[in-house]
């Protein structure tokens, strides 16, 4: 109890704010993307930069899918539009192309007070949202989109948190369950520790390339139903950190089965331009429910994510992002308007981002051929780094890497030596947090471990970004192999 | 959790949102656009934004002005040593906790300077995507929802927090939201709306077997109150926290906008530390601040820029603090609006003006028939006291409504004025009040409608 009185004027001894008395949800939040092993990399990178000794020269944080950390140039048109918005002075100033011009222009229009410095409404701002909706529409073959169902966010993670909190509720064997692939990324992980849901673990199957078999979610949804009130199913197209993406056939098992058990469906399909390999394509999981037909189109109850930090912008610093909602109940929704409300909006800048990426160049315009040459660009060499990656990880003895279908990160399984294991065992690490710090401290290169994302028992991964540029990524390619080929002959 | 506040505008902006309404059906009104005041946007309101600053934001985002000679020098340096720090040196990229390096350094001796030495530890300083996120994130910490925590094992107390009424509404629904329990303290309107350790302690008491009260949220200076804190009754509210083991959660987004001669904003953790021990080293404090507000001319509320410092944490509560803060990047824009905020001095002729302006608001809310308005000491609003007639009141209960939201409903109607209603704050049974912002345009068209209300229903 926090109700302790002065005694004598003698304050008690011990802090209010304790392990003991903080909200317990918070202590089993982890954020394994930037963990114990990315604080420790900073902590190299400070020693380096003090002039510290070490067997390497920079440590390269391929822990993050942050593309321009990673040395990825942003996309000129965007940044040019962004400067115009920001400093509008620059309308007078004839080195910007006159496509940028009329977009700041419209965007500052659309500010209150002209300003992108201004707040906006909650959900963002009008004609944006309208842009958005547009973009769905042709993307998605003409289904219409209703801008009243698109609310803007704070990148993509706000959105998820938000729908989560309207989603999670009851007690005891009442509470929520909600629905998340193993491995996932972990910001599902943590909100759902953070609000107190119930995760329920539905295995992707690594032997067959990290695909989504509707009888592994019967099972995981049936025994879930003993503890607690399955309400939501998430799926991250195309996934992280596996990097798979769904065929047309299997989202449509998806959305039969959500339907079948009643279930809330959030599709993060933040990774939507981001599809590699031949035979791949990228399916909205709206348009497959329209093309579904009315039985499923006007019942089940779906929120799509997307946002400005990935694909070929990789902008994550603006916080730019927006969810779909279809098939909300109408009172609900007027909740989640009044929600997001509560932080006022979300950052201006990222809004004006995200017209300008459902809105971009058109075929007519001054600044198409360079905004399709970089983008193009952008995407080519991660697909050839995705097929580097894949094809060099799998020389390596003890690695068995899947191919890299789309996102950006590769999820290679490795199998540990039993003295390794037993090693981290008596250091109190999980093995491959263990063989991921070993990395970190011999070869300046942070991962993350499979851990941090969930995997099969008695399995050890790590993700790693297919982002350093073409010759760096060959070159940390080469010394993981390395690495591997040393830390297996130690434990053997 | 069941969101329960209900709100007349919950989105800014739903100004714009009514006049385009208003035009589409063609009805005449008396005026040709609508003044929204409701959210402390000077810059929705029309003011013009500091140079430097978005000229810096410009060549942060778009390098390539960099070498484009007609932005001056010092723009030129200060955004090439913001891209310095920012990884790939992008503003693209996520930054590291507590947020870009500079930036955090800058507000911890932003934060020494302002507390006459006091010294801030720029490891303890949090950058948030707005200062109510931030607020958001240490709530959750502090705030047991269920009284178990974790699937709703009931039969636990849920956490109670201590709010000011009239209060920021959307702090109040944070608590709500997060499963806790608002436990209002009235201020003290008849004492220009000072906080009293009475009824803290009235309160508290009340709380009893309601919840477990864990935190104690104050607004300095007041919103909607406009009251500035002075030193005593800080360290009043400290020694009450102390005593009754609560933690001090000091809402400080309003420390620029001080107008009173001879007042000067005294920060939470300058009168705690100032107090010496025991309270300086023991009692836990957060304190919050953001870009959003200030009287720089600059306004950059939609960059979404804010912070926390922490005082006194346990360390191994930080960790966890820390985690859920990793999880949301603060955007890059807003923290280079921060960094420009910090250091740039206040613009003396636009407090002149801002001073002038509040004292004519006094001025002609005092003079209209029924309203008594307390000086405006500080922050970005009035909250004036409406003594509606009987006959309003009865209107208003025939409508089915607060007798203020009708006030203010008949003010947009007639007026086009946007002005939130004294109950979305909270207020003393039987008092009325509005909030808004402190702009002189719309003076006019108040004192004119409010004199034809009253006469109305005289």
């Amino acid at each position: 109890m926090s109700q302790q009185h002065a005694v004598n004027g003698v304050l008690p001894k011990g802090k209010v704010l304790t392990l003991e008395t903080m909200n317990p949800n918070v202590k089993k939040v982890e954020y394994a993307v930037r963990g114990p092993i990315v604080q420790r990399a900073v902590q190299l990178e400070k020693e380096l930069r003090e002039g510290a000794k070490k067997p390497f020269t920079e440590v390269i944080r391929a822990n993050i899918g942050d593309a321009h950390a990673m040395g990825q140039k942003p996309i000129t048109f965007l940044r040019q539009v962004l400067a115009l918005c920001a400093y509008p002075d620059l309308l007078e100033d004839n080195k910007f192309p006159e496509d940028a011009k009329q977009r700041a222009r419209r965007i500052l229009a659309a500010c209150g007070g002209q300003s992108i410095g201004a707040y906006s409404a909650s959900p963002g701002i009008e004609c944006i949202r309208q842009d958005v909706s547009r973009y769905i529409e042709k993307r998605d073959g003409g289904i219409p989109s209703n801008p009243d169902n698109i609310y803007l966010s704070t990148g993509a993670s706000d959105a998820i948190v938000t729908i989560l909190k309207l989603l999670i509720c009851g007690e005891g064997r009442g509470r929520t369950g909600v629905m998340i692939s193993i491995p996932q990324y972990p910001l599902y992980s943590a909100a759902l520790a953070d609000l107190g849901a119930v995760q329920i673990n539905y295995y992707l199957d690594e032997d067959k390339c990290w695909s989504l078999d509707v009888n592994e979610l019967k099972r995981a949804i049936n025994e879930a139903r003993q503890h607690c009130n399955p309400r939501v199913l998430c799926i991250i197209n195309p996934g992280n950190p596996t990097g798979q993406v769904q065929s047309r056939e299997c989202i449509e098992q998806v959305i039969r089965f959500a339907k079948e058990e009643n279930l809330f469906l959030m599709a993060d399909e933040v990774y939507q331009d981001n599809v590699y390999a031949d035979g791949c394509k990228f399916h909205s999981f709206k348009k497959v429910l329209f093309e579904m037909g009315p039985e499923y189109s006007s019942t089940v109850e779906l929120a799509s994510f997307h946002s400005t930090s990935k694909c070929y912008m990789g902008e994550c610093g603006f916080r730019g992002g927006y969810m779909e909602v279809i098939n909300m109940d109408p009172d609900v929704k007027t909740q989640l308007t009044k929600l997001v409300s509560v932080r006022l909006c979300p950052p201006v800048p990222g809004q004006a981002l995200l017209d300008l990426v459902v809105n971009p160049p058109q075929p007519d315009e001054p600044s198409y051929n360079t905004f399709i040459k970089e983008r193009t660009a952008v995407l080519a060499a991660l697909a050839e780094k995705a097929r580097m990656t894949e094809e060099m990880f799998n020389t390596i003895p003890g690695f068995t890497c899947n191919p890299v279908q789309g996102a950006m990160y590769t999820f290679p399984r490795i199998s540990l030596p039993a003295k390794a294991i037993d090693k981290a065992k008596v250091k109190g690490k999980v093995p491959d947090m263990y063989y991921c710090m070993r990395l970190l401290e011999e070869e300046g290169i942070c991962l993350v471990p499979g851990s941090g994302f969930g995997q099969r028992d008695g399995t050890y991964h790590f993700r790693m970004t297919i982002l350093p540029p073409a010759e760096k990524l060959k070159i940390v390619l080469d010394k993981i192999k390395n690495f591997h080929i040393r830390f297996t002959e130690e434990f053997s | 959790g069941e969101l329960q506040a209900e709100s007349l505008a919950p989105c800014p902006g739903e100004a714009q949102r009514s006049s385009t309404c208003v035009f589409v059906q063609g009805v005449k009104k008396p005026y040709t656009e609508l003044i929204d005041v409701t959210w402390g946007d000077p810059q929705g309101a029309g003011l013009k934004p500091l140079t430097f600053a978005r000229q810096v934001l410009a060549a942060c985002l778009y390098p390539k002005l960099l070498n484009n000679e007609r932005l001056p020098a010092d723009v030129r340096q200060r955004a090439e040593g913001l891209l310095h720090e920012c990884h790939g040196g992008s503003v693209g990229s996520y930054t590291d906790l507590p947020g870009i390096p500079q930036v955090a350094r800058q507000i911890s001796e932003f934060i020494s300077r302002r507390d006459g030495g006091v010294p801030s530890d720029p490891d303890h300083i949090l950058i948030s995507p707005g200062s109510q996120w931030a607020l958001q994130n240490i709530l959750s910490v502090l705030v047991r929802g269920d009284g178990g925590g974790g699937g709703g094992g009931g039969g636990g107390v849920r956490s109670g927090v201590l709010t000011p009424q009239p209060s920021y509404s959307l702090s109040v629904m944070s608590v709500v939201g997060l499963g806790g329990v608002p436990v209002p303290y009235q201020l003290w309107e008849e004492q220009g709306w000072e906080v009293q350790v009475e009824e803290l302690n009235r309160a508290l008491e009340a709380a009893e077997g309601e919840c477990d009260p864990v935190a104690l949220y104050v607004i300095n200076p007041g919103n909607p109150s406009g009251h500035v804190q002075r030193r005593k009754s800080i360290q009043d509210v400290i020694k009450f926290a102390s005593e009754k083991r609560l933690f001090l959660l000091a809402d400080e987004v309003y420390q620029d906008c001080i107008y009173k001669e001879n007042i000067e904003f005294l920060s939470y953790k300058r009168v705690l530390a100032e107090m010496g021990p025991p309270f300086c080293d023991t009692v836990e404090l957060a304190s919050f601040h953001s870009a959003s507000k200030g009287l720089l001319g600059e306004y950059v509320c939609g960059f979404r820029g804010g912070y926390v410092e922490l005082v006194n944490m346990d360390p191994a509560v930080m960790k966890h603090v820390f985690t859920i803060f990793s999880k949301d990047n603060a955007p890059t824009p807003g923290q280079i609006a921060l960094s420009v905020m910090r250091g740039l001095q206040s613009l003396q002729e636009d407090k002149g003006q801002t001073v002038f302006l509040l004292l004519k608001v006094h001025e002609v809310l005092n003079s209209l028939p029924g309203v008594s308005s307390h000086p405006v000491e500080g922050g970005a609003f009035a909250f004036p006291r409406i003594d509606l007639p009987p006959k309003a009141i009865q209107k208003a209960k025939d409508l089915g409504m607060e007798p203020d939201i009708f006030y203010c409903l008949r003010l947009l109607e007639d007026a086009g004025l946007f002005f939130t209603p004294g109950c979305e704050y909270g207020q003393k049974d039987g008092t009325y009040h509005v909030r808004y912002d402190t702009m002189d345009d719309l003076l006019t068209r108040l004192a004119a409608h409010h004199t034809q209300f009253m006469n109305d229903f005289s």
